[in-house]
């Protein structure tokens, strides 16, 4: 091991960072919508919007997003001139949009599940007080149904989010120079694929790790719950003085 | 709003007036037209063996269920209802709301949103439904609470605490909606025996208070003691009615003598 090369690669490579958290959650955002909206049409109980859902659900989780990558950067330049009609070849041509829109697709399909398995999993019981106290609609969904499907589903989104920051890297077969992209361009001037290799899987090893660290302690804020209760309550304590 | 003038001239209306309800599930037919009327101060105990249709009859009064046919009139005012595709819904879900924020639940499993805290559970509907201001909300709940004797839990989470206290924070919360008509569904029969107790004076204590209570139970002691009526359901009809006193010492119904008999 060349600890002086892999130096100089960790600053090369370090230099993708900012862009391969910029992939990751921008697609994480607007997937995030993308499932909220695909986990309420599968439990619509309407069939014109659960099928569509299913169908997009099972095309994106059953399909890989390398190809998917391709797909819409090499598959759909090929539609140039009817794109340009459209106005959309500006957003096609630049690869950065194109990774953002198949991560945020891939995303989406599995987000979707994972909402909906929380969603599913809000006590019947809680739902019911809540319309015997006078709620329904929105105001039922943002104040009961939602906060807990949140704090259901969170443990699982979180694995999704850090799937999404490896995913990133598929990003590099279309041009984008993020962590694994300036690793390849590294590699092939100089031929040390394992010291490359090895500070790349580094990055994403301690940029995965601020990310659980930062989920856990969201995961911990959420759910006072399922801890034990304080064993005192400060204002009895201070009677008892 | 001309409830209150027409009360003081003429015989009120009753706080909550059922009739002739019908209710099938399926081919099940669980309530066989059941009419009902209590009036402001009412404690009513309704009594029945488990599938005579209590608690149905007691969530249609809210349209938790919804009936196939009859009346629910709260306050004088009748909810209206619709034909739906898979049978009847209510045609205005404002009028249902506004209804239901008036005629408070209590229910057999407590359900106490398991995401807030005590305090949080007695103020959600006040502040959210009722957009009454936050620190009134809060001064009252705070009051609620220690009245049915849980105050120290009011930072506390429902999984903290014990099945009779939730049970008072899940009657404080219903307090706290200023309600017209309280329901009781079961409200002791998940406790453990030695917490029943401490439920059932919170209970007393509204009774004496004039509140408005329907109560499905298997108190006797509770029926016979705090309420002023006993409603006795068999197989989806009123089988027995009285105040406690008739009722249960000269039963008219063979079916209520059993049920009295089994449950000494």
């Amino acid at each position: 091991m060349d600890f002086a090369f892999m130096q100089e690669a960790f600053l090369r490579l370090i230099a993708g960072v900012p862009l391969t958290l910029n992939l990751a959650f921008t697609s994480i955002a607007f997937g995030a919508v993308l499932a909220m909206l695909l986990a309420l049409m599968r439990m619509s109980n309407i069939k014109a919007f659960d099928w569509p859902a299913r169908a997009y659900v099972f095309v994106f989780r059953g399909t890989p997003l390398l190809v998917q990558i391709f797909l819409i950067y090499y598959g759909l330049g090929q539609f140039r001139p009817a794109l340009q009609e459209l106005g959309l070849w500006g957003f096609f041509r630049e690869p950065y949009w194109c990774a953002v829109l198949a991560l945020t697709l891939n995303t989406a399909a599995y987000g979707s599940e994972i909402i909906r398995g929380g969603l599913q999993s809000v006590p019947y019981n809680q739902v019911e007080a809540a319309r015997a106290c006078g709620m329904s609609g929105f105001l039922l969904f943002r104040r009961i149904i939602f906060p807990i499907a949140v704090r259901q589903a969170l443990p699982a989104y979180g694995s999704e989010i850090i799937l999404m920051v490896k995913a990133t890297s598929l990003a590099s077969v279309i041009t984008m120079m993020e962590v694994t992209g300036l690793a390849a361009k590294m590699i092939s001037q100089t031929f040390r694929a394992v010291e490359v290799f090895v500070v790349a899987g580094l990055i994403y090893l301690v940029l995965n790790f601020a990310i659980t660290r930062i989920i856990m302690a969201i995961e911990w804020w959420l759910s006072p719950h399922l801890r034990r209760p304080p064993a005192v309550e400060p204002r009895l304590e201070a009677a008892h003085v | 709003m001309s409830n209150g003038v027409a009360s003081l001239s003429s015989q009120p209306a009753p706080a909550v007036s059922i009739s002739n309800l019908r209710k099938s599930f399926g081919a099940l037919e669980v309530l066989k037209g059941i009419s009902l009327k209590a009036h402001e101060g009412d404690v009513i105990s309704i009594l029945g063996a488990s599938g005579s249709g209590k608690s149905t009859m007691l969530r249609c009064i809210n349209m938790l269920e919804v009936p196939d046919s009859g009346d629910v009139t709260i306050n004088g005012e009748t909810i209206k209802l619709k034909h739906g595709r898979k049978g009847m819904l209510p045609a205005d879900q404002r009028q249902v709301d506004r209804i239901r924020s008036r005629v408070a639940m209590v229910f057999q499993s407590f359900n106490l949103w398991s995401h807030m805290t005590i305090l949080e559970n007695v103020i959600e509907a006040p502040v959210h439904v009722q957009k009454r201001p936050k620190a009134e909300c809060v001064a009252e709940a705070e009051e609620l609470l220690a009245k049915v004797g849980i105050a120290d839990k009011r930072n506390q989470y429902p999984s903290h605490l014990s099945g009779g206290q939730q049970q008072r924070a899940a009657i404080a919360r219903a307090l706290a909606m200023h309600p017209k008509v309280m329901l009781f569904d079961e409200p002791t029969s998940a406790l453990d025996p030695e917490l029943v107790g401490e439920v059932l004076r919170v209970m007393r204590s509204l009774a004496e208070e004039g509140r408005t209570m329907l109560v499905v139970t298997h108190e006797m002691g509770f029926a016979r003691d705090v309420s002023n009526r006993v409603v006795f359901l068999h197989k989806g009809i009123v089988e027995e009615e009285g105040p406690p006193a008739e009722v249960f010492a000269a039963p008219k119904s063979e079916r209520f003598q059993q049920f009295i008999s089994s449950h000494r």
